[in-house]
């Protein structure tokens, strides 16, 4: 399999997710948008133009737009809420629990911008704490595509899925990594790289700066399994095990607290059934500093160098 | 847990009894909705006993207001309860479960045997309803501010599907405290919701205290004007005046039935009480209720 994490093009996945949507919009008139004067942040100018009947901006109320999501399910529409991920999620995290997944109606819940998109905008605006409020919900699928490609996958996946569901959807660029015919199921990972020294499980936007800690250690002598993990719920435990079995030892990445996210997950699935050796990285549970994206996953060793150096603790052990 | 299924007997009753209202005198009517509201009033103690937990003295002041919406004003069909065209009822005020239970069970929803599960293991009836689970059941409610912006996107999607069906939500006084019913109020109010119905069991009392002496809502029918509503009074307890109010909209705006009840209504000594929120009555007090109550 081709590594494209070293391809210079990148990608706001917010275009992808918009053009996904909408053309799934014009095959399927149940499909609408509800968001909280996120228009522009959510990318629906192109929806709203094209369908301004099935678009609804609700201000700044995202209470409200949740519940209305919900009540627009109960109509049998499939209603996409789509909101800067932080307010979405912290905002209405109740009526994500009571009117969206334990009342069981189909909404898909879009967290744009997520993890620290918002770069120098502050903690404020950073959703790190997502991954781990929604995985503690039941009936509630978590999905952070890592590219252009696997959110479209991931759009289309969540319309005809019957049930709720969570997307991040990423803003901060990155390359396209997910190979065209890489299949997307409900609790599935996919294997991007063999090896059987170290397994990276990665997601979203960690997953192609995995790719490239792999192509460092492939240089010196070590072969890395590489695994995208776009579903942090449901785990892809068959996969997780597997390399548990056969590798030494797991690095977890995701732009998220590790209180509670993808590493947690994993951590918690070996532990009770073949404990490895593991690292954790994420943002480890303090308020991030001032400063761009890019330089916050630097500070916060979320890079191919600080994936790879977890690796390289892993295999010196 | 299965979905609980109609009771076809008990819904071919309600069926010929929404036929005879229809044609009777308002007096009749009103009379008829009495009897089936005192009854509920029975069911509902007997369930809050058996199950030990409960809220009689929200249940009491809503179930005049359940009685009217389902045996004389919603457009429903307890054994279709997901045909796509029927009007859309949700209680956001959810603890009072026990009313909105006995009073689909009255309809035929599910068989009224099913009341004697209330709140007890596995029940399909838990402490807060459950649309999974109980049939006429739109949307899980319980914490408060919910149910009303998931009515504002029923109403929502009705208007975009070209349906003449209503939405009727019921809230709690005190649960307008939460500022998500305000959200729903705004856009209900831009959006012209003239299907959307909000009937508030105005009862004044909340879990500790009054609710004017809590966080004060007077002036509540200024405020529901302010939003954009058509603000309707009535006494909550007068069957007459909820059918005649609790009609759609012919202003163009949604309407708002400020209903003024009394919370623990039908008991003298649990009216207008705070304790009765969530208190169970000892084996005497049922006794006693049960005589007030004609039995």
């Amino acid at each position: 399999m081709t590594i494209a994490a070293s391809v210079a093009q990148t990608y706001d996945c917010r275009q992808a997710f918009a053009e996904e949507l909408t053309a799934l919009a014009r095959a399927d008139d149940r499909i609408v948008a509800v968001c909280n004067d996120s228009i522009g942040s959510s990318n629906l100018v192109g929806f709203r133009a094209e369908f301004p009947d099935r678009t609804f901006n609700v201000g700044i109320a995202e209470q409200d737009m949740v519940g209305v999501g919900a009540g627009l399910a109960n109509a049998g529409l499939i209603p996409f809420v789509c909101a800067a991920a932080p307010f979405l999620t912290g905002r209405a995290l109740e009526q994500i629990k009571a009117d969206v997944a334990y009342s069981d109606v189909p909404v898909v819940l879009c967290g744009m911008s997520p993890g620290m998109a918002y770069g120098e905008l502050g903690p404020t605006h950073h959703s790190i704490e997502d991954l781990s409020w929604l995985r503690a919900i039941p009936n509630l699928p978590v999905v952070v595509p890592a590219d252009p490609v696997q959110t479209r996958a991931a759009v289309r996946w969540a319309a005809g899925h019957p049930g709720p569901a969570f997307l991040r959807i990423g803003r901060f660029k990155v390359p396209a990594v997910t190979p065209p015919d890489a299949p997307f199921e409900l609790g599935r990972g996919i294997q991007l790289t063999d090896g059987d020294d170290v397994t990276v499980i990665a997601t979203g936007t960690m997953v192609s700066r995995a790719l490239a800690a792999a192509e460092q250690l492939r240089t010196e002598g070590a072969a890395i399994r590489v695994l995208n993990m776009p579903f942090v719920d449901p785990l892809d435990t068959a996969a997780v095990l597997d390399a548990a079995r056969t590798t030494r030892g797991i690095v977890t990445a995701e732009e998220a607290t590790v209180s509670g996210g993808l590493g947690a997950a994993v951590a918690s699935l070996v532990a009770q059934h073949h404990p490895v050796p593991m690292r954790i990285l994420g943002v480890p549970g303090v308020f991030a500093p001032t400063g761009s994206t890019a330089f916050l996953l630097e500070h916060f060793g979320l890079t191919a160098n600080g994936i790879a150096r977890a690796a390289r603790e892993l295999l010196d052990r | 847990m299965q979905m609980l299924n109609a009771d076809p007997v008990t819904a071919t009753e309600w069926r010929s009894r929404r036929t005879r209202l229809a044609t009777s005198t308002p007096p009749q009517r009103a009379a008829e909705l009495g009897k089936v509201a005192t009854d509920l009033r029975r069911t509902v103690l007997r369930m809050i006993e058996r199950a030990g937990q409960g809220h009689l003295g929200g249940d009491f002041s809503v179930l005049d207001i359940l009685t009217t919406l389902f045996h004389g004003v919603l457009n429903v069909d307890p054994e279709r309860p997901h045909w796509p065209d029927r009007d859309r009822f949700i209680l956001s005020k959810g603890h009072s479960s026990a009313a909105l239970y006995a009073t689909l069970a009255s309809c035929g929803y599910f068989p009224r045997a099913e009341l004697d599960t209330f709140m007890a293991p596995m029940s399909a009836l838990n402490g807060h309803p459950n649309r999974t689970k109980v049939p006429g059941v739109e949307t899980n409610t319980g914490p408060l501010g919910h149910g009303f912006p998931v009515a504002v996107g029923c109403a929502l999607a009705a208007r975009l599907q070209s349906s003449t069906r209503r939405t009727v939500v019921v809230l709690g006084d005190g649960e307008l405290q939460e500022g998500s019913n305000w959200e729903a109020a705004m856009a209900a109010g831009h959006h012209e919701l003239s299907a959307l119905t909000a009937v508030v069991d105005r009862n004044r009392l909340q879990q500790g205290a009054r609710t004017e002496e809590t966080n004060r809502l007077d002036p509540l029918p200024d405020k529901w004007r302010s939003f954009g509503w058509e603000v309707r009074e009535v006494d909550g307890h007068d069957y007459r005046a909820l059918v005649s109010t609790c009609t759609e909209s012919t202003t163009g705006r949604p309407v708002v039935v400020i209903a003024n009840t009394v919370k623990g209504k039908g008991v003298s000594f649990m009216e207008d009480r705070v304790e009765w929120h969530h208190k169970v009555p000892t084996a005497d007090q049922v006794r006693a209720a049960l005589v007030e109550l004609g039995r």
